[in-house]
């Protein structure tokens, strides 16, 4: 009996989900680029056709979120999809993005002046469903433009991820998912000089239907390592001993 | 019905279009020249270097010698070609059929036209004189066949042959007249024969034993024995649709509904042919008899009638119907072969070659403006502000690789000057103050030299270290200068992820 009835809530939950814009996509290298991350969305999928919001105070946590946003596009373009990354203010170094893995051109960006302009070049490129994603930097949105982006999102299932630096508000927004990456200091490699892998500090703030949670990343060798924390366990032996 | 030609001559046709695009050259003696086996080669003359004895064929270092004060510009390949086909087609209103004579040459079939400019003589001068006004020296003949009225047009002055007089105009002219090869030409004149009358009476099978079969052919054609067939060119149909009202609209739908039959209509057309345009211009005449109108451009040749539509809707609000449009004119000006493509295979996500990618750049070039949209390629420099280029178009393919040093992924859009201390002669620095804070330094890798592309840009090289702070901020700071000079100064430049 109890069986049946987990057979039966499982089958509802899942009913909502969809109902809700979440549909499965099948994409095995996803999954596996994410690690320990993916436990945290609905399904253990990275949701593909829905808005990611990245909050940055500073500049320094702006590159951070690119640099994790990076991460995640690597994945999504796989061997020939192309980005389109819509800003106001942009301040992205086209080469750099070759560092993590990404071929600058096939990325393309549109500058543009006006926010009401950005936020219509938003909704058109998220409608066109030959995008492997589309990155929109802009600082402040609205509940109702949020929710306009997000119902394009779900028709054309492409990945919109919303860069939000320094806003003014942060708001409640219609997105699937909010995160704060703040750098951390590198882990250097067999004791070396220098500076090590970028490790950051992911903290998934809010995900729909999903578990917010905290993770500490490094980016090596083009791929997401989680660090386990070895001084947090220490800290819960030394409340233990006293 | 006895057919009439007429020969137009473009003397110095090249020399002509050049002096008509740089006035300055009217007055002057110039020449166009090409290089032919590592020689200067003169290919055309104008009228003053003429006289000066400069003519085509020449080199350019006699002529030169001859005239101290030549001009001299570099001939276009096949432009007397192109200048042709554009005169003929602008020839096509005085008669429908016209046909390009290389190489400096056009020929009209004028039977039955010239009457309606009130005769031979009348009709042929305005020719003249129209194509004189436009800048060109010509000299024109009309007769009977097509081979006297070329003959005269060159070697005569009368320009008007009448009817069946033709064999009589012909026999004072010289043998060059009749379009022989140059050999033959030589020939004749070496046995004395310097008119056609001298030989013009000859036995028919002795002169084509000595001349050839050509020459029995071109004298055939010249007295009108032999037809001779023309090959008129063919006027491009430009890509226009029209939509006339029987009603005035006023109302956006309806603009919408006449934009989506035209662009049916041209579409249709286009695909046809496998055509796409580049752009489009949408006219609306009005009642009050004012125009409006719209215009958009296409990234990729298209003939897709719905993207199309969504180009023109962006602006289509733009227009002021006031009391109603009476006609709709839809003008495709320029247009590129468009072979289509397997679509159904780009189902997914497709890269940058996917057509529905182009259709949303168009969007975004015609709402927000093509300067708004930026795809970069690398380029050959190490200095960071010059190290990529934009590309010009989507399909552009890197020429160099992408570099693989570390460069962080947000940069300021020019360095901001910072405090550092930073122990000489050439470490890291230990701490600097960016925006009022003390930034204390932990772990930093560097220098990175990139030096000045003296060729591009005087100035100091700069020194670059990617520095951390405590909490995990990376940044790219730079050293512009050599300690010792003490003129040194620090930069901030970005940020590491």
């Amino acid at each position: 009996m109890s069986q049946q009835k987990a057979d039966i809530f499982a089958g509802l939950q899942a009913d909502i989900l969809r109902l809700q814009g979440f549909k499965t996509v099948q994409n095995t290298v996803l999954e596996a680029g994410l690690g320990p991350l993916k436990y945290a969305f609905p399904n253990a999928t990275f949701p593909c056709g829905a808005m990611h919001e990245f909050i940055a105070a500073r500049p320094e946590e702006t590159a951070a979120a690119i640099g994790f946003m990076g991460g995640l596009l690597n994945l999504l373009m796989s061997s020939n999809g192309s980005v389109l990354w819509i800003s106001s203010s942009r301040m992205l170094f086209p080469p750099a993005l070759q560092s993590l893995d990404l071929s600058p051109d096939r990325f393309i960006f549109v500058d543009v002046q006006k926010e009401k302009d950005a936020l219509w070049a938003l909704d058109e490129a998220l409608k066109c469903s030959a995008l492997a994603a589309v990155v929109g930097e802009l600082p402040n949105m609205s509940f109702t433009h949020s929710r306009r982006l997000q119902l394009a999102v779900e028709e054309s299932q492409v990945t919109g991820f919303l860069l939000r630096n320094q806003p003014r508000t942060v708001g409640t927004t219609a997105s699937v998912s909010r995160w704060q990456i703040t750098p951390l200091p590198s882990a250097s490699l067999d004791d070396l000089p220098g500076i090590g892998f970028p490790k950051w500090r992911v903290h998934l703030q809010r995900i729909r239907n999903g578990k917010p949670g905290t993770w500490d990343i490094q980016w090596m060798d083009g791929r997401f390592v989680p660090v386990y924390q070895p001084t947090f366990t220490i800290q819960q032996t030394q409340q233990q001993a006293g | 019905m006895a057919r009439r030609y007429v020969s137009i001559w473009f003397r110095y046709l090249t020399t002509d279009w050049y002096a008509l695009r740089q006035p300055q050259l009217k007055t002057l003696p110039f020449v166009l020249r090409t290089s032919e086996h590592g020689r200067m080669v003169i290919t055309a003359a104008n009228a003053i270097a003429e006289q000066q004895g400069i003519a085509r064929g020449m080199l350019l270092a006699d002529a030169r010698a001859m005239t101290p004060s030549l001009q001299v510009l570099d001939d276009k390949p096949d432009l007397a070609g192109k200048l042709l086909n554009r005169l003929a087609q602008w020839c096509i209103r005085f008669t429908p059929v016209v046909a390009i004579d290389p190489p400096d040459g056009i020929i009209l079939d004028v039977t039955g036209c010239s009457h309606l400019w009130n005769g031979d003589i009348p009709y042929l001068q305005s020719i003249i004189t129209k194509l004189y006004t436009r800048g060109y020296h010509v000299q024109a003949a009309m007769a009977d066949t097509i081979g006297t009225a070329w003959g005269v047009a060159r070697f005569d002055d009368s320009i008007v042959i009448e009817r069946s007089k033709h064999i009589e105009a012909l026999l004072q002219l010289p043998p060059q007249a009749l379009r022989l090869e140059p050999e033959v030409i030589e020939r004749l004149h070496k046995l004395g024969l310097h008119k056609v009358k001298q030989f013009i009476r000859m036995p028919r099978p002795s002169l084509r034993r000595r001349f050839g079969n050509h020459f029995m052919m071109r004298l055939a054609q010249a007295l009108g024995q032999q037809d001779e067939s023309l090959h008129p060119i063919e006027l491009p149909e430009p890509y226009h649709e029209r939509l006339p009202c029987l009603e005035p609209i006023a109302t956006a739908p309806g603009i919408e509904i006449a934009l989506q039959q035209l662009l049916e209509k041209l579409c249709a057309r286009l695909q046809q042919e496998q055509k796409g345009l580049r752009k489009a211009i949408f006219k609306c005449y009005r009642v009050d008899g004012k125009t409006e109108q719209v215009d958009i451009g296409t990234h990729l040749p298209s003939h897709h009638i719905e993207h199309l539509f969504k180009l023109f809707q962006l602006k289509i609000s733009s227009i002021e119907p006031a009391l109603g449009i009476e006609l709709f004119i839809l003008e495709a000006p320029v247009v590129e072969d468009h072979h289509p493509q397997q679509e159904a295979m780009w189902q997914g996500v497709g890269g940058l070659h996917d057509i529905r990618l182009a259709e949303l750049i168009d969007r975004f070039a015609n709402k927000i403006g093509i300067h708004a949209v930026h795809r970069y390629l690398p380029d050959e420099h190490y200095w960071p502000e010059r190290s990529f280029k934009e590309a010009t178009s989507l399909h552009e393919k890197p020429t160099t690789a992408w570099q693989d040093k570390p460069r962080p992924l947000q940069v300021l859009k020019a360095p901001e000057h910072i405090d550092v201390t930073a122990p000489i002669p050439d470490y890291p620095p230990m701490l600097f103050r960016y925006k009022g804070k003390v930034i204390n330094i932990v772990k930093a890798d560097g220098p990175e030299r990139i030096e000045q592309e003296w060729w591009l840009q005087q100035g100091e090289h700069r020194d670059y270290y990617r520095v951390e702070d405590q909490a995990g901020n990376r940044y790219w700071l730079f050293r512009l200068g050599h300690y010792h000079e003490k003129i040194y100064q620090w930069f901030i430049h970005g940020f590491f992820a």
